[in-house]
């Protein structure tokens, strides 16, 4: 299990990055954290001739937060985000979620943009991003572009990023702030060991009113479709929770292998859905609320 | 300007390895686990899947655990790796290192096979969390796989490493019922 | 009395090595060094099919690459090592025994079969080689699974029509005529499926060839050096003498390891002494899935007749064993199964009869256990359907059965997996349940699970008990030396896979010899220091080395007495050794140390260390009579010896749990998990209880996430950690242990073995506790949430229905 072999790249500036990138096009490969492609290379999955390796580019590992949410480099490992105080204070899924990703060691080099651009279904950024409406930025000899999450997943493993382009940064916005409402998280996967990749995972995302009546719940939905599914399930929860049940039960889509039958993974969708709504909703209930503006 | 290393061609690689720098010729695809292993003769780094997810091959680098088999020699270069080696060599059990001594006192190893994953793990673990809660202690090695013990004394060993490297030297000893060890 | 370490939780002596990264596996060998730079390495093509005739192999893009040494195919075998590799344990009942050559020979009969060997530079050049080979294949129909080679529609053998490898019937009674005349009968199908070892180290081989010498050093990462040596030098035509083996630090081994000869194991010393270089192959995992051994699976048809009072009056099982392509290993495991199945109980009268079929999967050779999860799972199933029919408590209808203590030895009138008579030498088995049942608190459970339940927590508590064959023979030696410096050198040719050989061996030589601990070294699995031995398996390692060391021991110190009775002119029968010195009883000050008792043993005593110089203090005018060395001893203080005993002995354990099943999810969480274990005397306890802990993390491996999951084109799908779901921490509870010892009489240490026995009764406990959290039953092992969910939901469809 040894890596066929490659040409090595080690640009130091996204713009020699994206030169490299703009040359070999879709012979290269970007390596970041490595922690899936490595394996795939192992197992000789894949053999691309060349490798840009980003790990010594300056200025992709900072995390930047302000009032329209978390932004993060493209070599901000996972064990950095999770730690990071005031990314979770912005937006609680991104701890809540990072810490259900892999085991510690993992974390520790996965960059969490890398699994974004890696768009595999059963991963736990991509399904928070696409909750939560997020983006990612996009660099080329080209120029830029940012891309919604909705545009950016299209397949397992598929995305719209061109072969030239290196997915510099990524965008999770932060909890929204409406005078007179509160918002709450939750997060819970089911995986066959702890670490591994979930069986099905469940994002949620409540905003009740002062009231306490519930404004609005999305749940944003892992392993159980080819691309990370979000389902709105407020009108269906305000009816009963069975309802909001049944609606992410046929929701999904998920698809039988070794670890699970599709129906048993549909079956958990509808579980969890129930478990993290009734916990982000118990949240966004216990939250003060929010002082004006 | 972007270094760029031909497919096939060995280069010098130079890593920081247990505080000493370090060359060796390496293809660009070599693997920081064949690197330390086979090029630096440093074999105390073992190899188990060669795809992440057993640990044996965790090393630390710039003082975190990180899996060797996963990160490319040359993308190594520059950073400080510290290998089961580097955590001490000592030619009796009393100079062991805090997690070194814990292991052995708490029968935490049978083949020793995955132990210098594990040991290097926990040592980067209780530098940062120096007093575990048995949780906690469970969740530092929850990447790492062994395959004789059980892992019931792996987790008491952590406890006990934790209280070692704290400078209690209250003598640990084997999980459950039974057997404290005895030195002899 | 000096201290006593037998019995005693001494530290171990590996560790120290262990600890700082200076144990020696076999691909450590030579790593850095220039040896290193020499030694080439090997990587194999093996088949991407399940079924195919081998057509053409296309080697010419594969040599030119840069670094490629040597491209061997079958066509490059001769001799011995042309033919098909051997049948290791022939049985009468094995009338159809196939076995694969070291590279295929013109059919591939699983996936992962060795068909090209490359020899090139490095490792990653190998593959390379590897994957420029193109080999053209004409498919053949895959048999996959148990249900398919009965069926026989497709044959993995031309040559066995019904793919039928051995048939095997022993019968103890007249089993059905008893479940005929029975007043209860039940009759009911149970499975399990596949697992395997899979140590974190997997294979690995090392080979130099000394072209002045003309002889072999052969490091392989085995249970059994001295039969891989046997295998090299019949195979490569070599003499004995000629070949070395050598068993490193190994890396775990599980059973799998205990196979042999490997192909790589014969292919790496061909291509050493072809090429006239070091030579190496370390296995990558993904190798280990496809192209080493599995285990377990099984289907077994069973009818049983009870009484009353729960007592079992005929029991008849019929079983299918998978046992993959071929069967070089024999038919070890089913046999096991077919006889240890009967546990700790005394059916009125037995019938077993089993078939062993192939199917093109990769070969099954004993995983630790080795068929015993698989009978305690059926006679464990079989006493709580009992209990369930006649409405008894599950452990009443055990101790209904219970052979007796004053019932020993206990002849169950069948033949075990040594060919010697199933005849259990001692054991407590009613005193173990009532421990087990304490431990657990089985007579308040129900109280328990009522109130768990009122929460809405589904709560159930399992039980499993087996009795374990270990020690088999035929036998192991040991050879002991003392140092003129007082040293003593311990060498068995038994393997260590991580076991703490080198600790509590020689916790016996010290008892034995009267020598401090840390004053002796113990090697294991070199045959350059101990020729004849079988290997570690059959948790039979510390039975018999243990006693071949006590024996070897006891002769050496036999030896030491004489000679120090010459020196000090008095009888042996007076003097008595105690921490290294030999001293006069009640006369303490007349004294020798042992390391001068070595130098005086031999008559040349060259003045080369202080010993010998201080021993000339008690040299004495020689007889001229008498030879220097006389009749009857031979120079050096040593003593060599055997231990064979005349059958098994037989260990026993008993394990319970409960569980908690999420009534939403189906997720199986252990909640408790005690055992008591009975393996005789224990040498050190800590390493018991490690055993223990490792074999029952390895039982839940078994009984919740460990599977081979073959496709029907005969894929394995989960070739990889990422799929194969060895338990973490994460999934493995705290154990309670307790001891139980009832010493053995047929050794003579009162030892039984322990290394196989927390992983046996796993399956059967799981499914137990299961079946009482959810009133249903459990026919096949393993489970998982995913499995659970459709059973439960059948059931619950069924229920709707009627």
């Amino acid at each position: 299990m040894k890596p066929p072999p490659f040409t090595w790249h080690g640009p130091r500036s996204v713009d020699e990055a994206i030169a490299v990138l703009g040359e070999v096009g879709s012979e290269g490969k970007v390596l970041a954290g490595g922690q899936s492609l490595l394996p795939v290379l192992a197992m000789r999955l894949a053999a691309p001739a060349h490798l840009v390796d980003i790990n010594a580019v300056e200025g992709l590992d900072t995390i930047t937060v302000d009032a329209s949410g978390v932004t993060i480099g493209a070599l901000v490992r996972h064990t950095g985000l999770l730690r990071h105080p005031a990314a979770g204070n912005a937006q609680p899924l991104i701890p809540q979620a990072l810490s259900c990703v892999a085991h510690a060691t993992i974390r520790n080099r996965g960059t969490t943009v890398g699994s974004l651009a890696h768009a595999d279904p059963s991963g736990e950024m991509t399904s928070v991003l696409a909750l939560l409406g997020g983006s990612i930025t996009a660099q080329s000899t080209r120029g830029a572009r940012t891309i919604a999450a909705a545009d950016f997943f299209v397949g397992p493993l598929e995305s719209t990023l061109a072969p030239d382009e290196l997915v510099v940064s990524a965008h999770f916005p932060g909890t929204v702030r409406e005078p007179g409402t509160t918002s709450g998280t939750a997060f819970a996967e089911i995986a066959r060991r702890h670490g591994d990749y979930a069986l099905c995972g469940v994002a949620a995302i409540a905003r009740v009113d002062a009231g306490g009546a519930l404004l609005s719940l999305r749940c944003g939905y892992l392993s159980v479709s080819e691309v990370p599914l979000v389902l709105e399930l407020t009108d269906a929860w305000n009816d009963s929770e069975r309802a909001a049940v049944e609606l992410a039960r046929v929701g999904v889509d998920p698809s039988s292998d070794i670890h699970a039958t599709a129906e048993y993974r549909r079956s958990l969708a509808g579980v969890l859905t129930a478990r993290v709504a009734r916990t982000a909703i118990a949240k966004a209930r216990s939250v003060p609320e929010l002082r004006a503006g | 300007m972007t270094e760029s290393r031909p497919a096939g061609r060995r280069l010098p690689v130079t890593v920081t390895v247990n505080g000493v720098a370090r060359t060796a010729d390496a293809e660009p695809r070599r693997t920081l686990s064949d690197f330390v292993r086979h090029d630096l003769g440093l074999t105390g780094t073992h190899v188990g899947c060669e795809h992440g997810v057993c640990g044996a091959c965790t090393v630390l680098i710039d003082g975190d655990p990180v899996r060797s088999c996963l990160v490319l020699a040359v993308s190594a270069q520059g950073h400080d790796v510290t290998t089961v080696e580097g955590l001490g060599q000592p030619d009796t059990v009393t100079e062991l290192g805090p997690v070194q001594r814990a292991f052995r006192d708490c029968h935490a190893l049978q083949c020793g096979f995955c132990t210098p994953g594990f040991l290097t793990t926990i040592t980067a673990g209780i530098a940062e969390n120096p007093t575990p809660t048995r949780d906690e202690a469970v969740d530092m090695i929850a990447g790492n796989l062994c395959r004789c013990t059980g892992y019931q004394n792996i987790v008491e060993a952590v406890l006990t490493a934790a209280r070692y490297a704290a400078g209690d030297d209250t003598p640990g000893g084997p999980a459950g019922h039974g057997a404290a060890g005895v030195e002899h | 009395m000096a201290t006593r370490y037998f019995g005693a939780p001494v530290k171990r002596t590996e560790d120290l090595r262990l600890v700082t990264g200076r144990g020696r596996y076999t691909d450590d060998i030579g790593a850095g060094s220039a040896e290193g730079l020499l030694t080439l390495e090997a990587a194999f093509l093996r088949s991407p099919h399940a079924h195919a005739r081998i057509v053409d192999i296309d080697v010419s893009d594969a040599i030119e690459i840069d670094g490629v040494i040597a491209i061997y195919t079958y066509e490059d075998l001769e001799g011995a090592a042309a033919e098909p590799l051997p049948v290791l344990i022939p049985h009468p009942a094995l009338h159809a025994p196939r076995t694969n050559h070291p590279l295929a020979k013109d059919v591939v009969r699983h996936v992962g079969e060795a068909i090209v060997m490359v020899v090139a530079t490095d490792r990653y050049i190998t593959e390379d080689a590897v994957a420029a080979i193109g080999v053209s294949y004409e498919f053949l129909p895959p048999v996959i699974g148990l249900t398919a080679a009965r069926a026989a529609h497709h044959l993995v053998h031309p040559d066995v029509p019904d793919n039928v490898s051995a048939h095997l019937v022993q019968e103890s009674g007249d089993a059905r005529a008893a479940i005929a005349a029975a007043p209860h009968v039940l009759e009911y199908t149970l499975e399990i499926e596949r697992s395997c070892s899979m140590p974190l180290e997997g294979k690995a081989v090392r080979a130099r060839y000394d072209v002045d010498d003309q002889s072999l050093r052969v490091y392989s990462s085995t249970q059994t050096s001295t039969s891989v040596r046997a295998a090299i030098a019949a195979k490569l035509g070599m003499q004995l003498g000629k070949v070395e083996v050598i068993a490193p630090d190994v890396g775990g081994g599980f059973g799998v390891k205990i196979m042999h000869p490997w192909p790589e194991e014969i292919m790496v010393p061909f291509a050493a002494r072809q090429l006239q270089r070091p030579v190496k192959w370390t296995e990558d995992r993904r190798e280990h899935f496809i192209s080493s051994s599995h285990e377990r699976a099984q289907q077994h048809e069973v009818r049983v007749g009870f009484d009353d009072a729960g007592r079992v009056l005929g029991l008849d099982v019929t079983f299918w064993h998978d046992n993959g392509a071929f069967t070089p290993y024999g038919i070890i495991c089913p046999i096991v199964t077919s006889t240890q199945l009967l546990g700790p109980y005394k059916p009125g009268a037995y019938r077993v009869e089993f078939s062993s079929v192939y199917t093109n999967t990769v070969i099954v050779t004993p995983y630790r256990g080795a068929g015993r999860p698989q009978g305690v799972f059926v006679m464990e199933r079989t006493m709580d359907r009992i209990a369930e029919t006649l409405g008894m408590d599950r452990t009443a209808v055990r101790s209904a059965n219970f052979i007796q203590p004053d019932e020993f030895p206990y002849d169950h009138g069948l033949i075990f997996q040594d060919g010697r008579p199933l005849i259990y030498d001692s054991g407590n088995y009613p005193d173990q349940l009532t421990m087990l049942k304490e431990m657990i608190g089985w007579d308040s459970f129900d109280a328990l699970q009522a109130a768990a339940a009122v929460d809405g927590r589904r709560l159930g508590i399992g039980i499993g008990c087996y009795v374990e064959g270990t020690g088999p023979g035929p036998y192991e030696g040991a050879h002991i030396q003392v140092q003129t410096d007082g040293t003593v050198d311990v060498a068995i040719g038994l393997t260590s896979q991580g076991q703490g050989h080198q600790t509590v061996f020689a916790q016996i030589v010290a008892d034995e010899l009267g020598v401090p601990f840390e004053k002796i070294r113990v090697v294991t699995g070199d045959t350059r220091r101990f020729g004849h031995a079988v290997g570690t398996f059959a948790s039979r390692a510390a039975v018999m080395s243990g006693s071949a060391v006590a024996l070897a021991a006891r002769k050496t110190r036999a030896k030491a007495l004489e000679v120090a009775a010459d020196t000090l002119e008095c009888s042996a029968d007076d003097l008595q050794i105690e921490d290294g010195v030999v001293s006069m009883k009640g006369n303490p000050s007349v004294s020798i140390p042992l390391g001068q008792v070595a130098v005086l043993s031999n008559p040349l005593r060259y003045a080369f260390d202080e010993a010998a110089k201080a021993a000339t203090q008690f040299a004495r005018p020689t007889d001229p009579s008498v030879p220097p060395v006389p009749a009857g001893r031979e120079p050096g203080l040593e003593g060599k010896d055997y231990y064979s005993p005349p059958r098994s002995t037989f260990a026993s354990g008993m394990h319970a749990a409960i569980v908690e099943i999420d009534d939403e999810t189906s997720e199986i969480r252990i909640e408790k998990y005690c055992v008591v274990h009975d393996c005789g005397n224990l040498i050190n306890p800590m390493i018991v209880e490690g055993q223990v802990h490792g074999g029952v993390a390895q039982g839940i491996g078994g009984a919740l996430y460990e599977i081979m999951a073959y496709d029907e084109h005969g894929q394995l799908q989960n070739a990889s950690f990422m799929d194969f779901l060895m338990p973490y921490v994460t999934e493995i509870p705290q154990l309670e242990l307790g001891h139980q010892q009832t010493p053995s009489p047929l050794n003579p240490l009162g030892i039984k073995g322990a290394g196989e026995a927390g992983v046996i009764p796993v399956a059967a406990v799981i499914a137990s506790a299961v079946e009482n959290a959810l009133g249903m039953r459990i026919s096949a092992m393993p489970l998982n949430p995913s499995l659970l969910h459709g059973l439960r939901a059948a059931a619950a469809a069924t229920a709707v229905e009627s």
